[in-house]
């Protein structure tokens, strides 16, 4: 009885998700054609185009965030595991756990205090306007913190030895890092850029407050845009042009999909490898 | 540093350039969280002056055309958003976790754990969709005077599915940290399996399993667009439609997320300011529990591992 509880519950969360995915891919392939993928949204209350513009957004907005974030969150870990044990003085040591405080907070602000912040910040403040700077800016303090704790493992996961052979052979801590154990880590690292690509696809609400939603194909950093879990938004709220929202929505899902998909594969690949 | 060396080679420099590099970039995710701070503050600060920090937290009314900021309904909106989310997302995220840790076969945890990854990976706005196409129109069938499918009882639902894989997923750790002997200790003195799980296991893991319950809070806490579509953005106090006292999660509601979102485009001056204020309510309400949520976790760890 009580087993047969535990299964179902089991069970459930699997049905559910088949139910939340198969219900958007039914409703939504639909309507998916190559004009679709060709055109972009014309405006208007009909909801009318495709989501050609919504892509190449967020496209933008994928490439610009992790272009700001990956430096600094892969070089945060590199500090955080490879030379924040070794530091002598008390002030750096202070340091580091405030740098540890900060990525366990950050990892727990939510998205739309991100929104806000990039609104006052760099919407305003900083003069961007709505536009992809901005949003990607913001964008970044909410993957900064999963590219930290994705690649730290990747790092811890680096035997000793390999370091202890590098450091014996005369390389300096920065060339052991650079040359042995980044390149033994990059699939794990990888693993957490994907994982913050597929942040960035589904994030809507730090958008919505600092992107500024036109449907237009931007031209520059300084354009304003919709990413297409923004533009899922805007179809539903404003339009309600459902059927095309349901589209989008598919075509996000199977990114999502594909995404999730390829993480797993690299991770049976590292797991295989290490045994 | 000690040795008094005069060539101060190109690799020593590369390396000292680096370290302080690497450390300054260790350093960005503080600085952020002392911009976000410093930056909503800033931008509230006019709201809690003018308005004032008692009378935004008891005020009823929120009608920002006639100077008025109360975010009571707002804080009870998100507060009982969160409970239903809770009530009806934890014992499935329990389930889970105890059924993928203790019974599942492996390859029936083959599928149930890639299935909670995709829930995870689920973008908030298809939720949000979802929500408004299949469960408002569901919901808006239960008779009651006033129904209208959006309120509390739909965000509930669609937030229950949000936490679900997070609640599920450190549920999971914390129950698979419970040391093996615990397990061995209880079978052998013949307690059923039902027993070991029932009276030992779970037990063990109660702090572990509070902190994952508090992490889903805090996720719960902090969603927005999927809250904006399905929850009504009235910005009443919620309260029964009739007799029935549970009818009160059918009333539409705003929570505090929806709030900021839904009107930081156009807002100007001291409503501006009142949304930001929203702001650091939010954020010190989520920074409470995501502290307990991490300390629980930590000492759960400490117990498990001795």
């Amino acid at each position: 009885m009580a087993f047969s509880l535990l299964w179902l519950t089991g069970a459930l969360s699997v049905l559910i998700m088949l139910f939340v995915v198969g219900y958007i891919m039914i409703q939504g392939l639909p309507g998916i054609n190559v004009e679709f993928f060709t055109t972009s949204p014309r405006g208007g209350l009909s909801g009318d185009g495709g989501i050609f513009s919504t892509i190449v957004t967020t496209f933008y907005m994928v490439v610009v965030t992790l272009a700001v974030a990956t430096p600094l969150g892969v070089g945060a870990a590199i500090y955080l595991t490879e030379y924040s044990e070794n530091a002598e003085s008390i002030i750096v040591r202070k340091l580091v756990s405030a740098a540890r405080f900060g990525v366990e907070t950050l990892a727990g602000v939510p998205s739309i205090i991100f929104g806000l912040f990039g609104y006052a910040l760099f919407v305003s403040a900083l003069n961007l306007g709505f536009s992809i700077a901005s949003a990607s800016l913001a964008g970044a303090c909410l993957i900064i913190p999963v590219i930290i704790r994705t690649t730290e493992e990747a790092l811890k996961s680096v035997p000793v030895s390999y370091r202890e052979g590098s450091l014996s052979l005369g390389a300096t801590r920065w060339e052991t890092v650079w040359k042995v154990v980044l390149p033994s880590a990059f699939p794990g690292i990888s693993t957490g850029i994907l994982l913050s690509a597929g942040r960035i696809v589904s994030e809507t609400a730090i958008f919505f407050v600092t992107l500024g939603g036109s449907y237009r194909v931007p031209h520059s950093l300084l354009s304003g845009g919709r990413t297409m879990a923004l533009h899922v938004y805007y179809l539903a709220m404003e339009t309600r042009a459902f059927d095309k929202a349901m589209s989008t929505a598919a075509v996000l899902v199977a990114l999502i999909v594909l995404m999730n998909l390829s993480i797993n594969i690299i991770t049976s690949r590292i797991s295989a490898r290490s045994r | 540093m000690t040795s008094g060396s005069r060539h101060y080679g190109a690799r020593t420099g590369m390396e000292n350039t680096m370290k302080t590099v690497l450390l300054i970039s260790a350093l960005a995710s503080v600085l952020i969280v002392l911009l976000i701070f410093v930056f909503t503050m800033k931008e509230a600060m006019p709201a809690f002056r003018e308005i004032g920090i008692r009378e935004m937290l008891s005020g009823r009314v929120w009608r920002p055309g006639n100077d008025q900021f109360g975010i009571l309904a707002m804080i009870a909106g998100s507060g009982l958003v969160t409970l239903g989310a809770v009530a009806l997302g934890v014992p499935l995220a329990l389930g889970t976790a105890i059924f993928l840790s203790e019974i599942a076969p492996r390859w029936i945890s083959g599928i149930v754990r890639p299935s909670l990854e995709l829930l995870a990976g689920i973008p908030s706005v298809v939720y949000g969709l979802f929500g408004m196409v299949v469960l408002v129109p569901l919901v808006r069938a239960i008779p009651a005077p006033g129904n209208v499918g959006f309120g509390l009882l739909s965000a509930s639902i669609v937030l229950a599915v949000m936490v679900l894989p997070t609640i599920a997923n450190v549920s999971e750790f914390a129950i698979r940290s419970v040391p093996k002997g615990f397990r061995e200790g209880s079978m052998a003195l013949g307690a059923t399996k039902w027993e070991t799980i029932a009276r030992v296991i779970v037990p063990a893991a109660r702090p572990g399993i509070i902190s994952a319950v508090v992490l889903g809070l805090g996720r719960a806490l902090g969603e927005t667009i999927a809250m904006i579509m399905v929850i009504g953005n009235s910005v009443v106090i919620p309260a029964a439609l009739n007799g029935n006292p549970l009818t009160i999660f059918l009333s539409r509601a705003r929570t505090l997320t929806g709030n900021i979102a839904v009107e930081i485009s156009y807002a100007t001056g001291v409503h501006e300011s009142a949304l930001f204020a929203t702001g650091v309510v939010l954020f010190i309400l989520i920074m409470l529990v995501n502290t307990s949520a991490r300390y629980l976790l930590q000492s759960s760890i400490s117990r498990g591992g001795k």
